[in-house]
């Protein structure tokens, strides 16, 4: 019965996505005749939260499986349109979802280096990773690094750098997803992460890779509507055509006149202003590097049929990407050039203290966070508002340099302020709930499989049976969710301002080690694991050193080196781990024959993969 | 596995794919890096509103990077059949 079903599902992806995008498309629709029959806001909403994660729980259950290669790489039968779905919404974090087009609203071009860095790293997975890695055939990034590099020392270095790149981030989308939660259900935080945990659980504890695949792809249907919508909803009222992408264009053109109406130094478009060349540029550098180290990203082109595959599936993953990232540009344009229009068609370009719309009070009051700040404060009341702007000299009403908007409430926020019904808010939620999510589903996954796949089946009991290896991987599992659940509910601004780091970590620790082992066969055991060790442990003493000084004395502060910041500090981990790897393997003996041959058969794409896994 | 490759054509294989690999990481360091390098004179021309220095680094490199990676994928299925070590 399992077998037959699933073998029906693979074949008929096409229509079983169909019907779903369908249904989703009348699941809309019934939230817009909702509205306007004047259903309570709150229902609607709740609406949109559970029919999603209903749906999810639904695939989820779904794809349960016994079978060890289904559980850790989706049995390999995940066609490149569909895995590159799943790689966007594992790739869009709750972060991309709800931070990036808020981010270029506050930074204008300087924000850019993130929309680029976390696009052309993909360039680097497709020429240098993928296929090599899908050929091998491993099921976790630890399991490539201990076979290449003869056993569990490399294996075990690998899983901590793993681990410390992963863990603060699944811990961030747990946050992420309890925020959004807490925000559209009008629930308490504490309980909001734990709806959070539960909807990431029922995507992957069951049916491991397999169940998030396809669950992800789902997500990623999800959140892509709910990102263009509303952007496609400002460019027709504004320009009368709906197409954000090509039309804000026009719009960049109206915030500078805006900016010289209203005193704003600093111009939207114009390069370098926020961050010094040598800044975005490193910045750049990292985030790509590190975007082709993060262990659950590569994972999932192991899930494909063929190394052909594998590469075509880097590319569809980018276009997927690619219709996120290149919306979110006119996504900051539109929403800022609303916010700015309310300023100048305000009487001398203040916005009276009368006439302050509801959603900055709204916004601004939620407790526990600074998300609307004007003239210094906190907005919580007009009254508030009105005693601190006069208290600065701004009489009647104040000027658009005192408003300040927190970066990540810009994309939830936009449909109340750009005046659209609830039913568009519901599923920007919705989408921002699906990307949070996806991510946390594909880095628990990430983690979980190290544990059981590399340190208990490989390092600590290879006798073990199927049945005792996939209960042990869907306990760790929980058991990892939990612990980042029960870290994120101490709202730890510590952690969640370490995830930034994500990227410079998993770049200065895993890349010189997989692209070397697969480009320069010279690469040996104890030149990959010092590079490993030297490039992971820089970068890590760079970016704990400028945080919270090393044991002893003052924290650095950023910049220490060189003025690097420390969201760039792979550019010291990176080319010491190259470095590393090549001068400590001309210093100890070539690889064996063995080895050698083991390399050259990486390359080639025919003759199936490499290791054969049991079961 | 139905034939074995010599080692001489595994080698003229990987100098094949590793010229493109050079050239695909030509490609992509240039509108990763060095385009941006000139994002300030390039902001002088408006196209469409667009200032065009803004404009490389919000949407033209990002289309570059998808062309860029099915351009690779079919050059290098190209490479792969030319010297028979395709999938079947």
């Amino acid at each position: 019965m399992a077998a037959s079903m699933k073998g029906d599902f693979v074949d008929n992806l096409g229509k079983v996505y169909g019907i779903y995008v369908g249904g989703f498309a009348g699941f809309v629709v019934l939230m817009m005749i909702f509205t306007a029959l004047g259903v309570p806001d709150r229902v609607i909403l709740w609406a949109y939260m559970g029919a999603t994660i209903g749906i999810y729980a639904f695939i989820g259950i779904m794809s349960r499986t016994s079978a060890v290669s289904e559980y850790y790489v989706a049995g390999r039968r995940v066609p490149a349109i569909y895995n590159g779905m799943a790689t966007g919404a594992d790739w869009m974090s709750g972060a991309s979802f709800v931070g990036m087009a808020g981010t270029l609203f506050v930074l204008g071009y300087d924000g850019l280096a993130f929309v680029l860095g976390w696009t052309g790293g993909y360039v680097l997975v497709a020429v240098l990773l993928a296929p090599y890695l899908r050929k091998f055939g491993a099921y976790t990034v630890p399991d490539f690094l201990g076979t290449r590099y003869g056993g569990n020392t490399a294996r075990f270095v690998g899983i901590l750098v793993l681990f410390a790149c992963s863990f603060t981030y699944v811990t961030a989308q747990i946050y992420a997803s309890g925020i959004i939660a807490s925000q559209f259900l009008g629930i308490d935080f504490n309980y909001a992460v734990f709806a959070g945990l539960a909807g990431i659980l029922v995507c992957s504890m069951l049916g491991g890779m397999r169940a998030v695949t396809w669950t992800q792809v789902a997500q990623y249907i999800v959140l892509i509507v709910a990102y263009l919508l509303p952007a496609i909803w400002m460019s027709t009222v504004r320009t009368g055509v709906p197409i954000p992408q090509l039309m804000y264009g026009t719009v960049l053109s109206d915030i500078g006149a805006y900016e010289q109406l209203l005193g704003v130094a600093q111009s939207h478009v114009a390069p370098f202003t926020n961050m010094s060349p040598m800044d975005y540029f490193f910045l750049i550098f990292c985030l790509m590097v590190g975007t082709a180290s993060l262990p659950h990203i590569l994972m999932r082109f192991f899930t494909t049929p063929t190394v052909r595959e594998a590469r075509k599936s880097v590319g569809w993953s980018l276009f997927f990407i690619f219709l996120l990232y290149f919306t979110a540009p006119a996504y900051a344009a539109f929403s800022k050039y609303n916010l700015m229009d309310l300023f100048v068609n305000s009487p001398d370009y203040l916005l009276p203290y009368t006439a302050i719309p509801a959603w900055m009070i709204e916004w601004g009051a939620i407790q526990g966070h600074q998300l609307v700040t004007i003239c210094g404060i906190k907005a919580e009341s007009v009254m508030a508002i009105q005693a601190a702007c006069e208290a600065k000299g701004h009489v009647g009403g104040f000027p658009y340099g005192e408003l300040r908007l927190n970066n990540d409430m810009i994309v939830l926020s936009t449909p109340s302020i750009a005046g659209m019904p609830i039913w568009v808010v519901g599923l920007v939620g919705a989408g921002g709930f699906a990307a949070a999510l996806s991510t946390a589903d594909g880095l628990l996954l990430a983690i979980a499989n190290a544990l059981s796949h590399d340190i208990y089946y490989k390092m600590i009991n290879p006798q073990a049976d199927t049945k005792t290896r996939l209960t042990i991987a869907k306990v760790l599992l929980v058991i990892v969710a939990v612990a980042a659940a029960l870290l994120a509910q101490t709202k730890p601004s510590d952690i969640l301002s370490m995830v930034a780091w994500a990227f410079s970590i998993a770049g200065a620790g895993l890349f010189a080690p997989l692209v070397m082992g697969v480009w320069w066969s010279r690469t040996t055991n104890a030149g990959a694991i010092s590079g490993m060790i030297a490039g992971f442990g820089v970068t890590m003493v760079y970016l704990l050193g400028s945080k919270y000084g090393l044991f002893i004395g003052e924290p650095w502060g950023e910049g220490a080196w060189f003025g690097v910041k420390s969201i760039s500090s792979g550019i010291f981990g990176i080319p010491v781990a190259f470095a590393v790897t090549y001068v400590v393997s001309l210093m100890t003996p070539e690889p064996s024959e063995e080895m050698q041959e083991f390399v050259n058969n990486l390359r080639m794409p025919s003759g199936g993969t490499m290791i054969e896994q049991t079961a | 596995m139905a034939k074995q490759i010599t080692p001489e054509v595994g080698r003229a294989h990987w100098a094949k794919t590793r010229n493109l690999m050079f050239t695909t990481l030509g490609v992509w360091a240039f509108f990763s890096f060095f385009i941006h390098f000139f994002a300030i004179p390039m902001n002088a021309l408006v196209l469409f509103g667009f200032p065009l220095g803004y404009y490389m680094a919000a949407q033209g490199s990002l289309i570059i990077f998808v062309l860029l990676i099915f351009w690779f994928c079919s050059k290098q299925n190209q490479i792969d059949e030319e010297f028979g070590v395709a999938e079947d």
